[in-house]
């Protein structure tokens, strides 16, 4: 039988070391349970690139394709429109896409590595709906000042024709472009290009 | 004394667990005040309502497979070939709506009594904890479907996170576990939806119950029945639980399940409002619908969001449109609780936050136009507005003296008499016929009867 005592301040040490076993224990079984809700290996591997063919676009004509299960917009755009472009900066957020996010080869007036070709990832900046193609001019639902663009229905967000935001609308930045080079004249291939480099 | 064997049986159970203390304490023994009204259904009604939902979830798990590729048609399957599935999938649906209405007017209730004064501040919290919970609850219940509308709906909820600075990006990586919202993000929300969150609603409900079943319930007249005790310690104002308002809640629960009947078998889709026409069209991640927009529990904070024109402000405002509500009881300043006793400006500004609430509940239904975004920015200030200047116009507000004890209200056979009065005042007795339709409209009886009653709903605002 003990018949100096409780020692105390051993059993604060103890209770205290122990808590901290504990603690660095939960804190090692913490990092696996949250990270396998990260993007598994098979995830992050299947962005292989897509080759799109666009001998077959008319003027004017958008089509859309899946990379990385997101819509991707292939635009061949109208000499009209090329002009439309550049009259337009003074209602845009971010008319040299400083602040927006493109490889470096697209950070130009018209976003694109041959102006008549717009590629861009489909995904409103603001909070990831699809903008629908609004090519008309001063539609009755859009109003005058409407030039001819990508709209989105879901928070009213405007771009123009080459992806830029204007001013006032909930979108912080320019539509996203995918990373894309030609293999011939009439082959895109997207999510590869020749040099490792994006802005 | 002869004791049978079923009482044997008992009270081995009781002399090993404190069955009869637990049912004395929340049932049988717990005083409630006895003038409890019509808002005072929704507390137990929203129990009725989980119960539901836990029920017909468990049942629809049976047969549906959280997976991208099959999750849309084992819907539909439910739906057509599953015997009586199609009654358990809108029990299901329409359950998750009549919870939110439920819960709004319990909520309400709360904001004309002032159920969240001191000392009930803690049941109040636990309350809007359950509230949020119950809203990520119904949010990643609606991918399950995997529609447009359910895919669309988690991409812009999903994508609301990464518009907190620095972490956001991959914060919203993680939630979806994957580039765009995919089979991964809905085979996690099928194990949050199903599992995690109904754990923490269970929890979220007891702690609710023991925090009120510890400082008691509040009452329409916001008077601490405690004050006045009898001889044994039994408030004078209370009832016990057990049987009175067992029974009250049994009459209510008739009363919901009529109509809850209703919708199931004649309206589930509530033309469009608890099931959306485009959840119909199954998930398509390269076109978002024209007009997309949440279902309308979620409409009014979806409103506030498309209400600022930038990204992360518009984030903070929808947020802090809930955060707001949790600290309601520390901005009320006001010294008595209920609307009864409260000076004309809460009742007006209650007025305006209710006006505000669904005014921007409707805009988030409607597409994000121009004239719309104004109307919206005006209710925005005022559902802020209603909070944040609370702390000063509940001060100086002039409030009416609370009486000692609990008021009694006439009842609907008291009023009778008047119903009888105003009836004779806006008809006239025509010859020739009898009974009920030997009377017709007298216009200027109508006139000053709806003259008074516009004075009165005037005057009951001061």
């Amino acid at each position: 039988m003990n018949i100096e005592g409780v020692d105390k301040s051993k059993r604060q040490f103890l209770t205290s070391a122990l808590t901290v076993v504990g603690a660095v224990g939960t804190g090692y079984i913490a990092v696996p349970f949250l990270a396998q809700m990260q993007p598994s290996t098979k995830a992050m591997a299947a962005g292989a690139p897509v080759t799109v063919d666009i001998s077959k676009m008319e003027p004017g004509q958008l089509i859309r394709v899946a990379w990385r299960g997101k819509p991707v917009w292939l635009l061949n755009r109208t000499p009209e429109v090329l002009e439309t472009l550049k009259t337009l900066d003074d209602q845009l957020r971010d008319p040299q896409s400083s602040e927006s996010i493109q490889p470096v080869y697209t950070k130009n007036s018209t976003r694109a590595l041959k102006q008549e070709i717009f590629v861009a990832i489909g995904l409103c900046t603001h909070l990831g709906c699809s903008p629908t193609f609004r090519p008309e001019i001063a539609p009755a639902d859009l109003g005058p000042d409407w030039k001819g663009g990508f709209f989105c229905p879901c928070h009213g967000s405007w771009f123009d024709l080459a992806g830029r935001v204007y001013r006032g609308v909930p979108a912080p930045t320019n539509l996203e472009i995918p990373p894309y080079r030609y293999i011939t004249d009439t082959q895109i291939i997207i999510g590869e290009d020749t040099v490792e480099t994006s802005a | 004394m002869k004791t049978n064997r079923w009482t044997d049986c008992g009270n081995w159970i009781l002399d090993r667990f404190p069955l009869t203390k637990f049912w004395n304490e929340h049932m049988a023994h717990y005083y409630a005040p006895k003038n409890f009204n019509f808002w005072y259904f929704f507390g137990s009604l929203a129990l009725l309502v989980l119960v539901n939902q836990f029920v017909t979830g468990i049942l629809l798990t049976m047969n549906y497979k959280p997976d991208a590729k099959l999750a849309f048609d084992s819907v539909e399957y439910i739906m057509r070939e599953v015997n009586w599935g199609w009654l358990i999938r809108y029990m299901h649906s329409t359950g998750a709506s009549a919870f939110f209405i439920v819960i709004y007017l319990h909520m309400f209730r709360g904001l004309l009594y002032g159920s969240f004064k001191q000392p009930r501040e803690l049941i109040w919290i636990f309350g809007m904890l359950l509230f949020v919970a119950l809203m990520a609850e119904a949010f990643m219940g609606y991918l399950l479907p995997w529609g447009q509308m359910s895919y669309w709906g988690a991409q812009v909820i999903i994508s609301l996170f990464s518009a907190i600075p620095v972490v956001g990006e991959e914060l919203s990586l993680w939630i979806r576990g994957d580039y765009v919202v995919s089979d991964a993000t809905l085979n996690r929300f099928f194990a949050f939806h199903v599992i995690a969150v109904p754990l923490v609603l269970v929890l979220l409900v007891l702690l609710h119950i023991i925090a009120l079943h510890e400082v008691g319930s509040n009452n329409p007249d916001g008077i601490d029945i405690k004050k006045n005790k009898d001889a044994n310690g039994i408030p004078l104002d209370g009832i016990p639980f057990h049987p009175y308002y067992t029974v009250k809640d049994l009459v209510g629960f008739a009363v919901f399940m009529f109509f809850f009947a209703v919708v199931i078998f004649y309206m589930p889709e509530m033309g469009g409002f608890f099931l959306e026409h485009a959840n119909f069209i199954p998930a398509d991640p390269l076109k978002t619908p024209e007009h997309i927009a949440p279902v309308w529990y979620f409409t009014p904070f979806y409103a506030i969001l498309r209400a600022v024109p930038d990204k992360f402000a518009g984030v903070i405002a929808m947020g802090g449109s809930i955060v707001v509500l949790f600290l309601l009881p520390w901005l009320d300043r006001s010294k008595v609780r209920s609307i009864r006793y409260r000076g004309g400006i809460y009742k007006k500004a209650l007025l305006l936050f209710v006006i505000s609430f669904i005014g921007l509940g409707y805009l988030g239904t409607q597409p994000a136009t121009p004239g719309a975004t104004a109307v919206a920015r005006v209710l925005t200030a005022v559902y802020f507005g209603f909070f944040l200047l609370m702390p000063i116009y509940t001060r100086w507000e002039k409030t009416k003296p609370v009486p000692d004890r609990l008021t009694e209200q006439p009842s609907l056979e008291d009023r009778i008499p008047d119903f009888v009065e105003t009836f004779n005042e806006v008809t006239i007795k025509t010859e020739g016929k009898s009974g009920l339709f030997s009377r017709k409209l007298n216009y200027q009886g109508l006139s000053a009867v709806s003259i008074r009653f516009l004075k009165k709903i005037k005057g009951s605002l001061d």
